[in-house]
């Protein structure tokens, strides 16, 4: 159990970490994501007693790092593969690390063996690659056999092998009994990887709830829909009679339709009714990607945008097709539509507690019961914590963020006619 | 559990940390434990092995230049000579080594970034610092006794018969045990130096300066009002001191005997002080 308090670091007038404070508990795998800059390293790093806290404090198992009497054998950490002597021998390295510990020699041997580094072992580590430099560190990590472990990127430079066996390595250690603390820029490694997330954007929380409920609270599943390129008049005509139904349009840069609010056999219906013929139907469940990716937009510090060129391009050609954009390359709104009930806020958190209660739904008798399509993403609604009990803490957690942004109740208070426009879908 | 936990309706607070238990029985590390992991690290990196190598040789080689040139050209040593000190040149020269080595012994982890691999293996990072030294201190210790021993039992073979007389046991002792100490120690004042500069051609550079800046500024401060400092830088400067363990100061108002060791002891406790603390202070 990882517990920090009101956590905060500062370097001269610069916050890395403002007032974090949460648990990372055992028997899961926790996922620590959040874009560059926004404080993950610096907390791994107090969290490991390598950089003093500004102010609060952060434990393992009740004591902070340096007061741990044999740390290694309670916390192993991967921080950064690179921390190593390159003169050293992979064998030498974590001989080292398993005398500093009181850990029998033939331990290093057994975890050479468990990432594959055998063969490898009396080698000097400069001339590793990336992905044997990354192995060695999680040995490193394995080596005291502890019960609390924090990787920090350990998938970077892995192949595809290795990527497979550290995610069932997380799991595994995870299903031990062992709190498994997880840094990871790669979404879809997290969604596989990860029960729980905890969301930190320049030094500060932004969720800290289960992979299931942070995707469904910040972003829509929605439905592709494509009408026949050679008549765009039928797109357009679509496009009115899906809106006048209550559905929400957006069209996607290849021609297709984005449409949410409606299911999809609704959506057929309403095309079939207005004679419109339909290339493509399709579901899009809503991705641990697009759903940080619409949280963290507002908190991002370092970002690409489309390289001009300027005065380098020859003058194009006189009917010459611009090349179509790719998507996401200096596009803003490209991502997936907000979350129901969220309206436009940048990053809202989940409203649960007081603004969380839906109203009932006497005014959509219509609804269908039972919708294959919308059913899997559960609202974010008090109700619905209530009816889970291992779901409580996950609400209190969620409900932090809230108090700390005002700015999200005005998108709260305004739920009925955002969610008018997705109680269809329910 | 002593400390007050906020209330967690998933955890029993019992356990510490419940779920897993590793069945590699948990010691309590001391000293021990640290001294032999920076064993470890000293030995498996080769720019030790090169580091001590060529100090060797430059004690060695350097050190009976001297008596083989009296041997060879056949000249006489003015009578009463100590055979020691004609060695004495090559442990100075090869003391640069030995700074080397004690910076990077500190230093290197910084430049690799395997301090924070050290300091999350030990958090205790005071004894970090003590193991170093340790380990530090006694390797070149041992090494330079060995090698000025050597150095000192030919040059009296080959003096012999030259008019350099019989070292007394206090002269073979300082010659040898003290000399040696006294390198030891400027290797563990670098060590000190590394560890508060965390950058290895910084900290070489730094005491590369404390070694040879008194010496050269002494020697351009003509001025008559400049007269009390020169003389202090001369007497004072580190070769000069070194030189104090044969009788043969450059100045023979300066310290004597074993003074020396006590005042590269006090430079070098100062050190690990400063050390200690901001290393306890900082960030790694």
């Amino acid at each position: 159990m990882i517990e920090a308090v009101g956590l905060t670091k500062r370097y001269g007038d610069k916050t890395a970490v403002h007032n974090l404070s949460f648990q990372v508990r055992p028997g899961m795998v926790t996922g620590f994501l959040g874009p560059n800059g926004s404080g993950k390293s610096t907390t791994m790093r107090m969290i490991l007693g390598l950089d003093n806290p500004t102010s609060g404090r952060v434990t393992i198992a009740g004591r902070p790092y340096r007061e741990l009497p044999n740390a290694p054998r309670l916390v192993g950490a991967l921080l950064d593969a690179k921390a190593v002597h390159g003169g050293r021998s992979a064998r030498n390295h974590l001989l080292c690390l398993a005398q500093m510990s009181g850990i029998p020699a033939r331990r290093v041997d057994e975890v050479l063996g468990v990432v594959g580094l055998q063969d490898v072992a009396k080698r000097r580590s400069k001339g590793f690659s990336l992905g044997m430099g990354q192995r060695l560190g999680i040995a490193a990590a394995l080596l005291g056999d502890p019960q609390v472990l924090l990787f920090d990127e350990p998938v970077n430079g892995l192949d595809p092998e290795g990527i497979l066996w550290v995610r069932n390595l997380m799991r595994a250690l995870a299903a031990e009994g062992r709190t498994v603390f997880v840094s990871s820029h790669l979404m879809s490694e997290m969604a596989l990887t990860a029960d729980h997330l905890i969301v930190i954007g320049r030094g500060q929380l932004l969720a800290d709830m289960s992979v299931k409920d942070f995707i469904s609270a910040n972003s829509a599943d929605f439905a592709r829909v494509r009408t026949p390129d050679t008549e765009p008049q039928q797109r357009e005509k679509l496009t009115s009679a899906l809106t006048e139904a209550g559905a929400h349009v957006l069209p996607e840069p290849d021609g297709a339709l984005r449409v949410t609010g409606l299911p999809l056999p609704r959506i057929s219906d309403i095309a079939h009714e207005a004679g419109v013929r339909l290339w493509e139907l399709s579901p899009h469940q809503a991705s641990l990607e697009e759903a940080y990716m619409r949280m963290t937009q507002g908190v991002v510090d370092y970002r690409s945008t489309v390289d001009q060129r300027e005065g380098l391009m020859a003058p194009p050609q006189p009917g010459a097709q611009p090349p179509l954009p790719v998507p996401g390359q200096g596009q803003p709104g490209w991502y997936p539509p907000p979350p129901p009930g969220a309206g436009g806020a940048p990053y809202a958190p989940p409203q649960p507690g007081p603004y969380g209660t839906p109203p009932a739904h006497p005014a959509h008798p219509a609804a269908p019961p039972v919708n294959p399509y919308a059913q899997p993403a559960p609202r974010p609604t008090a109700d619905q914590g209530a009816a889970e009990p291992g779901a409580a803490q996950d609400r209190t957690a969620q409900e932090r963020p809230a108090q700390d942004r005002p700015a999200a109740a005005p998108a709260a208070a305004q739920p009925s006619a955002a969610r008018t426009d997705t109680e269809d879908a329910r | 559990m002593s400390t007050p936990q906020p209330p967690l309706p998933q955890t029993a607070p019992a356990p510490p940390c419940p779920g897993y238990t590793s069945p590699i029985p948990v010691v309590r590390t001391h000293l021990g434990h640290a001294i032999a992991a920076e064993w470890t690290k000293m030995r498996s990196v080769r720019s030790t092995m090169w580091t001590l190598g060529v100090f060797v040789l430059l004690t060695i080689g350097v050190g009976l230049l001297p008596a083989l040139v009296v041997v060879g050209t056949d000249t006489d040593l003015s009578s009463g000579e100590n055979p020691l000190g004609t060695g004495a040149f090559g442990l100075l020269v090869g003391s640069v080594c030995l700074i080397t080595l004690g910076v990077l012994t500190m230093s290197s982890e910084y430049g690799t970034g395997m301090i924070r691999t050290t300091m999350t293996a030990c958090p205790n990072r005071g004894r970090v610092l003590a193991a170093k030294s340790i380990v530090f201190f006694a390797v070149a210790f041992v090494v330079s006794l060995v090698a000025i021993t050597l150095v000192s039992l030919a040059d009296v073979a080959l003096l012999e018969g030259h008019g350099a007389r019989q070292p007394t046991g206090a002269e073979w002792l300082k010659g040898t045990v003290g000399v040696s100490l006294f390198v030891a120690l400027l290797g563990l004042l670098s060590l000190c130096v590394g560890s508060l500069l965390r950058h290895s051609a910084g900290a070489i550079t730094v005491m590369i300066g404390v070694m040879l800046a008194p010496l050269v500024l002494a020697l351009f401060m003509f001025s008559r009002a400049l007269e009390g400092v020169r003389e202090f830088l001369f007497e004072y400067s580190l070769p000069s001191q070194f030189f104090v363990f044969y009788g043969a100061a450059l100045d023979e108002k300066g310290p004597s005997g074993w003074d020396p060791l006590w005042i590269v002891l006090g430079l070098t406790a100062a050190g690990y002080a400063a050390a200690h603390l901001l290393l306890h202070k900082r960030d790694v």
